[in-house]
């Protein structure tokens, strides 16, 4: 029966209650998107690196995952390829072009023999020092084709190729270009590495720790499991922040929506009072009210999530991938479900603690 | 009407409201014994406690002081948790405006007033046993049990109400100007059925009403004039 209350009372106020539903599954579907971001990024950084198809990476000393700066000297290949149980070896370099996109330079000859060369869908390597590479999904958001001229890193680039997605970053620009552009020259932001046996990848991981000391140096199936969120600063913090307001965004949606409610009530609350319901009927029918509320914005917000997903690819594929990540669903309910009850609560207190007598004198 | 042990007995009732800074002294020694199964109709003018009589009966609020039993229990004493524990299994109450949940049906807002005492589920195939189903025929109502209020008339909203306050078999059905909203006709149906409620199923009956017509309708009038029983 208080079911069937809670339910009526919610149909009884349509308009209300849809925006309840609205702002709680907007604060999921912010939550979800993030986390989506976040989870398709970093898979996607991952699968670029291992689509190289190198067996080792080797990075400068105190670097983390995300960085990006050039500081090793390109002599160190030659080194590298001086190992034994090493096929051959390229650096190259990166350098970011906007918040979300990097270009990175490579010798292209050796880099095609380290990874059998980019499958290009229009065009083809670039021939001179001014061409540049780019892939699908960039020249798609930028609306690009073969022989266009892209304004890159400040200066006009003639566009050789589109390539399929996968390998590198978005956009490839011959390794002396960008380095002198860059002045980094002589300098690379890391090293891939083939091997001769790929099974023999941990002797040769351990065989270069031991001549390059101080050097950061992974098989790729390492280097790609540190694309994780615990290895990126800040982001943590970031998702929690955003996830905070949320939460005060729900608890406020939900707290006048319930307030209203109460008042609009009032005299029901004293009806209920006079049939004999007690205080923790009333704050029950309420927090029912609330939580019903919060599912339909869960499920709301889990289908929006979906919706962006789908803007996200469509308008901005270059620069951002979000994944559905269900894992995250019921965490996002149930951060969800906390904001609205908690906002049903300082409302549902003043309705259990109404006087009946004022209550039922309410017009 | 029995006689012996009253339902209601009241003895030395005072009640003061505080208004701000000045105290509203609204009954100043009520004394009443109501035996079970009368109907007494309590009439006064305006300010003269009558509600204030029926909020503490009703235990919708204590009393200053005096003595006031319900059912043979002490009301005084009685915390707000014993108090709703009251009207949730002793008290009926019919209101002048009706008072019906809008958003519920006719059966559901009878059915809430079952629920709230606890006694949900106990009936298979709807909440209404057959003896209260010949009570709803009674208030000529059983028609019209799936109509939300405002499908309703005034009449049968009151009826309605009236079915709500006695489902779960109050001692005291209190009525507070039950025909305060109903056009002459709808009055007296309303006042012949709290009759024949009192004397078919021996329902006691506490009605407050302004109008001498619909106090006749009771085994007693009792009068009231600033805050005492005359």
């Amino acid at each position: 029966m208080t079911n069937k209350l809670v339910f009526e009372n919610l149909k009884h106020r349509p308009v209300r209650t849809m925006i309840g539903i609205v702002v709680i599954g907007i604060q999921v579907t912010l939550i979800l998107t993030l986390v989506g971001l976040r989870e398709g990024t970093l898979s996607d950084q991952a699968a670029r690196a291992s689509g190289v198809g190198a067996d080792v990476i080797v990075r400068p000393p105190s670097s983390s995952v995300i960085t990006m700066s050039a500081s090793m000297p390109v002599r160190i290949a030659g080194k590298i390829d001086e190992q034994p149980g090493v096929k051959l070896s390229t650096g190259v370099l990166q350098q970011g072009t906007d918040l979300f996109n990097y270009v990175t330079g490579v010798d292209l000859a050796q880099f095609d023999k380290l990874s059998g060369g980019f499958h290009f869908v229009a065009g083809g390597p670039f021939q001179g020092p001014d061409d540049v590479m780019v892939d699908e999904f960039y020249a798609k958001q930028n609306k690009l084709h073969v022989g266009d001229t892209v304004k890159l890193l400040n200066r006009p680039w003639h566009l050789s190729g589109i390539y399929q997605p996968g390998m590198l970053t978005r956009v490839v620009v011959p390794l002396a270009t960008l380095q002198e552009l860059t002045a980094n020259t002589g300098k690379v932001s890391w090293v891939y590495v083939k091997l001769d046996d790929p099974r023999k990848t941990d002797q040769a991981v351990a065989q270069l720790r031991s001549v390059l000391k101080d050097y950061r140096i992974y098989s790729m199936e390492e280097f790609t499991s540190l694309f994780s969120p615990s290895n990126i600063p800040m982001l943590q913090g970031f998702i929690w922040v955003v996830i905070g307001l949320g939460v005060v965004v729900g608890f406020l949606a939900i707290l006048l929506s319930m307030y209203t409610a109460v008042l609009e009530r009032t005299r029901e609350i004293g009806v209920l009072k006079a049939l004999g319901a007690s205080p923790a009927y009333i704050l029950n029918i309420l927090l029912r009210e609330a939580a019903l509320i919060a599912i339909a914005g869960a499920i709301f917000g889990i289908l929006l999530s979906y919706g962006t997903r789908f803007v996200i690819h469509n308008v901005v594929p270059a620069s951002l991938i979000q994944s559905i990540v269900p894992m995250w669903w019921p965490i996002a309910a149930a951060i969800a479900m906390a904001g609205a009850l908690l906002g049903a609560l300082g409302p549902g207190l003043k309705a259990a603690r109404q006087d009946a007598i004022e209550a039922l004198a309410y017009d | 009407m029995t006689n012996g042990q009253p339902i209601i007995s009241i003895r030395g009732l005072r009640k003061t409201y505080h208004a701000g800074e000045v105290d509203v002294q609204a009954l100043r020694g009520v004394d009443l014994d109501v035996q079970p199964g009368e109907f007494v109709s309590v009439v006064g003018p305006s300010g003269s406690g009558k509600s204030t009589l029926f909020h503490i009966v009703g235990g919708l609020t204590p009393p200053t002081s005096g003595t006031i039993h319900i059912a043979g229990r002490d009301l005084l004493g009685m915390s707000e948790a014993e108090r709703t524990e009251l009207r949730k299994t002793s008290v009926g109450f019919v209101f002048q405006k009706y008072n019906l949940l809008p958003t519920l049906t006719a059966r559901d807002n009878i059915e809430i007033a079952r629920d709230i005492a606890g006694k949900k589920g106990a009936h298979k195939n709807g909440p209404l046993d057959p003896e209260f189903l010949d009570m709803l025929k009674l208030l000529g109502i059983e028609s019209r049990l799936d109509h939300k209020p405002r499908a309703l008339s005034g009449g049968e909203q009151q009826r309605v109400a009236i079915a709500r306050a006695i489902v779960n078999r109050p001692a005291i059905l209190l009525a507070d100007e039950p025909t305060g909203n109903l056009d002459t006709e709808n009055s007296n149906a309303v006042l012949g059925l709290l009759r024949d409620l009192n004397r078919r199923a021996g329902q006691t009956i506490l009605m407050i009403t302004h109008n001498p017509e619909a106090a006749g309708y009771g085994d007693r009038i009792v009068h009231m004039r600033d805050g005492h029983i005359e």
